[in-house]
């Protein structure tokens, strides 16, 4: 069970850091945000993870159990996830206004075309 | 047993992160996020987050890789070539040093699921034993977004609200004043999704059905106003996908989901003053009604009703929003 | 009678696994994108609601079953849709079936040409 008491958090920071990885690697815009998108999944789990009791049910009052996960963790998460994807929404929009302005997504290409010539 | 399902479902998450660095072209990795969406839920649901795992089913899985898809439709679905020699060498470097270090970080952390580290030990047990009295609803997750946490809640709507003005503003065009109006009204051509169509007519109603159990049964099972927002936009999404953009602005218009954006956080918010008016702090919902317990229920619904009518009308209304830049504009 | 019902729930069950498991097999397998969606469409439809159907002799309690019949409703309407909606925003794209030596172009139906 040793191995296992931490696997959670390891494959947490896995995750973070391949989304991170999208998005310093990466240059296409899109292709950040799916990167950003990976990270704060990440995060998700992160919490979640931490909110677990093992053998607790979910934090929905019952007769006869007694143990339950934290339900502060899921709250907290809960309400993150709808905000995380209209804030996406907002960064693909900024994307689509900057396609509309450079005609190119490629952070290379955008910076080329804002070098002063 | 639930460590076997768990260490699956992660491996998997990993795997498809790991999938998603190596594939190019957008709608693949698209693809590929909303396989990470619906992995992620599958795990939120062996940990006991049945709420959460809700919404990102939902979100992560539906409402997520949709806006994507439509972003890649304007700007196109090509990705160049990633950057390889010194930036690639760099950002590996990084990557591995800030893992290592997160991962000698997790060691001082208590072990996975042990019941009295101390995220176990402060709050979370008060909200477990007390909520059943002074909230009298089963779901505890609920208790807390709704009451105990509704100052954070109403913040988090805010947010929901504000991101969808900004949307609305970043994409409107400059020679359509406003939001998102639609810029001509044809009906999408090629051929007719006429199995789609039907089977989406028996489905939809279903669906919407089942956002309405979800957001008035949130005291009693998984639910809330959020994952019902967000199912109600996403039947109304499938709607718009079938029968065209006109279709559906024609059932609810752009600018009524704008006003619904607004009213929502409004009912929310004059919850919180109506608490003020009756001599309680803000969203002390005790003092509604003359049963304290009664009172909490009362609150909580109206402001659920809130939540869900704002997530509800901003998802649309994004929608919307990036729905019309496919449109073919009129110049 | 209780035996007879946890006998079929688990036949059930199983065959539904193995169903799946032959699906995914395909997937992997065939060459051609219509064969694979036919490989896992097929099978996943069929393979879900023999699963549900086990799980549905299992419970004892009303409720549950009520919500694994609705869900099972909605995966005999959602599933076969999802494959024909593959398949057919595939040929729209104007993707064409291989023939068995992987040669593309199977030629149309002359409606279609």
């Amino acid at each position: 069970m040793d191995v296992f008491s931490y696997f959670n958090y390891w494959v947490v920071v896995v995750l973070m850091m391949l989304g991170f990885f999208i998005v310093i690697a990466r240059g296409n815009l899109v292709k950040k945000l799916i990167g950003l998108n990976i990270f704060q999944t990440s995060v998700f789990i992160l919490y979640i993870s931490i909110g677990n009791v093992s053998g607790g049910a979910a934090p929905i009052l019952e007769e006869g159990v007694a143990l339950y996960s934290n339900p502060l963790p899921h709250v907290l998460i809960l309400t993150a996830i709808v905000v995380g994807i209209a804030t996406t929404a907002v960064g693909l929009a900024l994307v689509v206004r900057i396609h509309a302005a450079y005609d190119s997504v490629e952070e290379s290409e955008i910076l080329a075309q804002d070098e002063p010539c | 047993m639930e460590v076997l399902i768990d260490i699956v479902l992660l491996s998997l998450l990993v795997a498809t992160a790991v999938a998603l660095v190596m594939v190019r072209g957008l709608i693949a990795s698209i693809m590929l996020t909303s396989v990470y969406g619906l992995l992620s839920a599958s795990f939120f649901v062996t940990m006991g987050a049945v709420d959460v795992a809700f919404t990102e089913a939902a979100v992560g899985a539906g409402v997520s890789p949709l806006l994507l898809l439509f972003t890649v439709a304007v700007i196109g679905r090509k990705e160049r070539a990633p950057e390889g020699g010194a930036v690639l060498v760099k950002s590996l470097l990084l990557v591995v040093v800030t893992g290592a270090l997160l991962i000698v970080g997790t060691l001082d952390m208590p072990p996975f699921g042990s019941p009295d580290a101390p995220a176990q030990t402060h709050v979370a047990p008060y909200y477990l034993q007390q909520s059943g009295a002074e909230i009298g609803i089963p779901n505890v997750v609920t208790s807390v977004l709704a009451s105990y946490r509704a100052y954070d809640t109403l913040g988090e709507v805010l947010v929901i609200f504000t991101a969808g003005v900004a949307v609305i503003l970043i994409l409107a065009s400059s020679s359509h004043r406003g939001s998102a109006r639609l810029r001509n009204a044809t009906v999408p051509d090629g051929s007719p999704h006429t199995i789609l169509q039907v089977v989406g007519k028996i489905l939809i109603p279903f669906i919407l059905l089942f956002a309405f159990y979800v957001q008035f049964h949130g005291e009693y099972g998984p639910g809330g106003g959020f994952q019902a927002g967000v199912i109600f936009a996403s039947g109304v999404i499938l709607y718009g996908l079938l029968f065209g953009l006109p279709t559906v602005c024609r059932v609810l218009p752009p600018p009524v989901m704008e006003v619904l954006a607004a009213l929502g956080v409004l009912i929310f918010g004059l919850t919180g003053v109506m608490s003020l008016l009756n001599g309680a702090p803000f969203l002390d919902y005790s003092v509604l009604a003359d049963d304290p317990v009664t009172a909490q229920h009362i609150g909580i619904m109206v402001i659920e009703l809130g939540v869900g009518i704002t997530v509800a009308s901003v998802i649309t209304a994004i929608y919307y929003a990036f729905a019309n830049q496919l449109e073919p504009g009129p110049n | 009678m209780s035996t007879i019902l946890a006998w079929t729930s688990d036949a059930c069950l199983l065959v539904g696994s193995f169903l799946l498991l032959t699906g995914a097999l395909g997937f992997l397998r065939f060459n051609d994108f219509y064969a694979r969606i036919h490989a896992c469409g097929v099978t996943e439809t069929l393979a879900t609601a023999l699963i549900i159907l086990g799980l549905l002799l299992q419970s004892d309690s009303a409720t549950p079953q009520f919500k694994l019949a609705l869900i099972l409703l909605f995966v005999l309407f959602s599933s076969p849709t999802a494959s024909h909606a593959l398949a057919k925003a595939a040929w729209n794209a104007g993707l064409r079936p291989r023939d068995n030596s992987g040669k593309r172009g199977i030629p149309l139906p002359p409606r279609e040409r």
